[in-house]
C-alpha cells in the first residue's frame, strides 16, 4: 500500500493535546469510539467530525498529541477521515498509537508555519515527502524505522498481525536503524 | 561503568549491555497495568487479535481508579468488564477505592530500579522516582505487552537534570516540577529520559519525587528517572524490596543538561491554559477561586496532605469555595486518618472523598462549570479538563492550594505557614 494522502489541511495550533483531541469528560461518559466520534476536536472546531473530508489533513505546530495515552484520540481520528497529521513535534505517545492505527504522522519545520486551512497539503511516506501544494513548500523527511513501515502499511498492529501472523518483532527485522 | 546513564545502566541491566539512544530494542515486561480509562480499548485490541489472555498473570494489574465507583452507567459497564476479566484470567484488580494506578505501584513497591513498566496510562513516567524504566501506552501496546510479555522499545536521549542548592522549607517537589516544566516547555523534554541528579537530592523525600517524576511526561519525557541513592534504598526496603544503590556514571555523556538552583524557588504555578505556562505564586496573587483540589497521583501522598493541613488546621474554608480532598490511595486514606489528618481536613471544611482520579480529569466529584477557577494540585490544566472548556484551572503544591481554600483566592502560602516549617519530608 502506497503511504500517500492528499488533502485539505485543518491548520492548529501549538500544544494541541490529547484532551483537546476527544477531552476525558467526553470520553468517560460514552463507552464506543462511535459515540465519542461527535466530540472529536469538540474544544476547538465544534462539530468537526461533520466538516471534515475523508483524506483532510491536521497540521498543527509544536508538541501534538500531548498528555492523556488515550490512544482513542488517534483512533477517533482516522475514524472521522482524517489522512495524515503533520506537526512540528509530536509527543511520544500518540505517535506510537498513531503507527499502532495506522494513523500517518509527518513532522515537519517549515510546512505547519507556511500553511492556512485549506490548503491542499501531501503526505508520501514512501518518497518521504510532506508539502503544502497550495503555498508551493516542501520538505524532505527522515526515512521510516522499518516496522514504524511495515505497521503503517498494514493499516495498523492489528491489520499486521490480521495479515501476517504474528507480532512485527518476531520477525528479525528489529536492528537498530538509523 | 562510569560512563553509562542512568538510563543506559537501567536498560542494560534487561539488555545484557547497553543499547545506544535512537536504538530499536526489544524487551521483556516486568509489570502490565491498565486502568477503567484505558482497558474497554484494550480488550477490544485482544479479542480482534484472537490474543484475549495474559503472558503472567502475576505481572498484571488492573485498576479501577479514574471513575470510581462509578458514576455512570458506561462506567459501571466497563468495571463490571474489568471484574469478570480479572477473575477469569487470575489477575489482581484493584477495585474503586484502592487508589490511583501510580500511587498503589509505587507505595507497594511493586516496580524496582530497572524494571519494564508499560502503563496504559501517561503518568506511568510516575514511577522513574524508583528507577522503574516506566512509560505511559496506548492500548494497543498495552494489550500486545499484556498477551505477549515484550514490547519494542526506543532508547530514548537522554538529558541531565541537576538540582542544586538547598531546598528552603516550604518548597514541595511541586514547585520544583514546575519550574523544571516552566525551564523545559511542553515539548522540551519529547522523547528525552530525564536524568534528576544533584546535591539537592538527598533533601528531597520521595513523596516529592514521585511528584517530579510524575510530571516529567508534561515535558514529553519517556522517563524522569532518580537515582537509588541512600533515601530511595530506604524508602524502597521499608516496603520489602532490596535494591542496590545505583547513579549515572561520572563520565556519561548527555545530550543536554539544565541546571535548577533550588534554593532560590518561589512558591511555583502553572496558569491555564498549559502546565508549562508556569509562574511565581506572587504573579498571581489575588487571583479569585471556587474550587480547590488537593489530590492526584502528582500531589494525593502523606507529605501532601500534611503541607495543607498545616495550613487548615485551626482555620476554615472559605464560604464559597469547595475544597476536595482526595487522598491517592487507601493506603495514604489509611495513614491520614490515623495520624489526624483527614480530621483537621473535614474540621476546616474540606469534602474528603475515598481515592479516585475524580475530579483531576472532570469525571466526577467536583466538575467545574463555565467560567469558575480552581487551584489543582494535578498535573494538567488544559481547557476543559476538569469541566467546562470555559472554566480555568491554576497548578500549585497543596499549601498554596490550601491557602487558596482558606482565603478565597490565590495567595502565597508563606503568609500563612509557620515559619522554619519543612514540608518535604525526607
Ligand atoms: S490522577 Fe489524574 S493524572 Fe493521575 S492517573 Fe488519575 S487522571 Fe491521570
Amino acid at each position: 500500500m502506497a503511504l500517500r494522502v492528499r488533502g485539505r489541511a485543518w491548520r492548529l495550533g501549538d500544544g494541541i493535546s490529547t484532551d483537546h483531541i476527544i477531552s476525558g469528560k467526553f470520553k468517560y461518559q460514552k463507552a464506543r469510539l462511535e459515540e465519542m466520534l461527535p466530540y472529536l476536536l469538540h474544544e476547538i472546531i465544534p462539530d468537526f467530525y461533520r466538516k471534515v473530508k475523508p483524506g483532510d489533513v491536521i497540521v498543527a505546530g509544536k508538541g501534538f498529541g500531548y498528555g492523556s495515552s488515550r490512544e482513542h484520540a488517534a483512533r477517533l481520528l482516522k475514524m472521522a477521515g482524517v489522512g495524515a497529521v503533520v506537526a512540528m513535534s509530536v509527543h511520544r505517545i500518540f505517535y506510537r498509537n498513531a503507527v499502532n492505527v495506522g494513523l500517518y504522522i509527518a513532522i515537519s519545520k517549515n510546512v505547519p508555519p507556511a500553511t492556512e486551512t485549506g490548503d491542499i497539503i501531501i503526505v508520501d511516506l514512501d518518497k518521504g515527502i510532506v508539502g503544502n501544494e497550495t503555498k508551493g513548500i516542501y520538505e524532505r523527511l527522515p526515512p521510516l524505522h522499518p516496522i514504524v513501515k511495515e505497521l503503517l502499511e498494514a493499516g495498523g498492529l492489528e491489520g499486521y498481525v490480521a495479515s501476517r501472523g504474528k507480532l512485527p518483532w518476531e520477525a528479525d527485522n528489529l536492528t537498530s536503524h538509523p | 561503568m562510569d560512563e553509562l546513564t542512568l538510563t543506559e545502566a537501567l536498560l542494560s541491566m534487561k539488555l545484557g549491555n547497553p543499547p545506544s539512544p535512537g536504538e530499536h530494542v526489544v524487551v521483556d515486561v516486568d509489570l502490565v497495568y491498565l486502568h477503567d480509562g484505558t482497558f474497554t480499548l484494550a480488550l477490544e485490541v485482544l479479542r480482534r487479535l484472537g490474543a484475549e489472555r495474559v503472558f503472567d498473570r502475576r505481572k498484571v494489574l488492573l485498576f479501577i481508579d479514574h471513575a470510581a465507583p462509578a458514576p455512570h452507567l458506561a462506567a459501571a459497564t466497563t468495571h463490571l468488564a474489568m471484574r469478570r476479566f480479572a477473575r477469569k484470567h487470575g489477575v489482581k484488580l484493584y477495585d474503586a477505592g484502592a487508589g490511583i494506578s501510580h500511587q498503589v505501584v509505587a507505595e507497594e513497591a511493586l516496580a524496582g530500579p530497572g524494571d519494564v513498566v508499560v502503563g496504559a496510562d501517561s503518568h506511568t513516567v510516575t514511577l522513574g522516582a524508583l528507577g522503574a524504566l516506566a512509560t505511559g501506552f496506548g492500548s494497543t501496546d498495552a494489550a500486545v505487552a499484556m498477551a505477549s510479555g515484550r514490547i519494542w522499545l526506543r532508547v530514548p536521549e537522554p538529558v541531565k537534570i541537576v538540582l542544586s542548592g538547598e531546598p528552603p522549607g516550604w518548597v514541595m517537589g511541586k514547585d520544583i516540577a514546575l519550574a523544571l516544566l516552566g525551564a523545559l516547555g511542553a515539548d522540551g523534554a519529547i522523547y528525552s529520559s530525564l536524568e534528576i541528579r544533584g546535591p539537592a537530592l538527598k533533601a528531597i523525600s520521595m513523596d516529592s519525587r514521585l511528584t517530579i517524576a510524575n510530571m516529567g511526561v508534561e515535558a514529553g519525557a519517556k522517563y524522569t528517572l532518580f537515582p537509588v541513592d541512600e533515601v530511595a534504598r530506604a524508602w524502597m526496603e521499608a516496603r520489602g524490596r532490596k535494591v542496590k544503590p545505583l547513579s549515572p556514571g561520572v563520565r556519561a555523556r548527555y545530550s543536554d543538561e539544565l541546571v535548577l538552583d533550588v534554593s532560590g524557588l518561589e512558591p511555583m504555578v502553572a496558569k491555564p491554559p498549559r502546565p508549562d505556562n508556569v509562574a511565581s505564586v506572587s504573579e498571581v496573587d489575588g487571583v479569585e477561586v471556587d474550587q480547590v483540589f488537593i489530590g492526584s497521583c502528582t500531589n494525593g501522598r502523606v507529605e501532601d496532605f500534611h503541607a495543607a493541613a498545616r495550613i487548615l488546621r485551626g482555620r476554615r474554608v472559605r464560604d464559597g469555595v469547595r475544597c476536595i480532598a482526595v487522598p491517592a490511595s487507601r493506603r495514604v486514606y489509611m495513614e491520614l486518618l490515623r495520624d489526624g489528618t483527614l480530621e483537621v481536613l473535614a474540621a476546616a471544611g474540606c469534602i474528603v472523598a475515598h481515592s479516585t482520579c475524580g475530579p483531576c480529569i472532570g469525571a466526577h466529584l467536583g466538575l467545574l462549570a463555565e467560567g469558575e477557577v480552581a487551584v489543582s494540585t494535578s498535573n494538567r490544566n488544559m481547557p476543559g479538563r476538569m469541566g467546562h472548556r470555559e472554566s480555568k484551572v491554576y497548578l500549585a503544591n497543596p499549601a498554596t492550594a490550601a491557602a487558596a481554600a482558606v482565603t478565597g483566592r490565590i495567595i502565597d502560602p508563606r503568609t500563612l505557614l509557620p515559619r522554619g516549617v519543612r514540608l518535604m519530608e525526607v
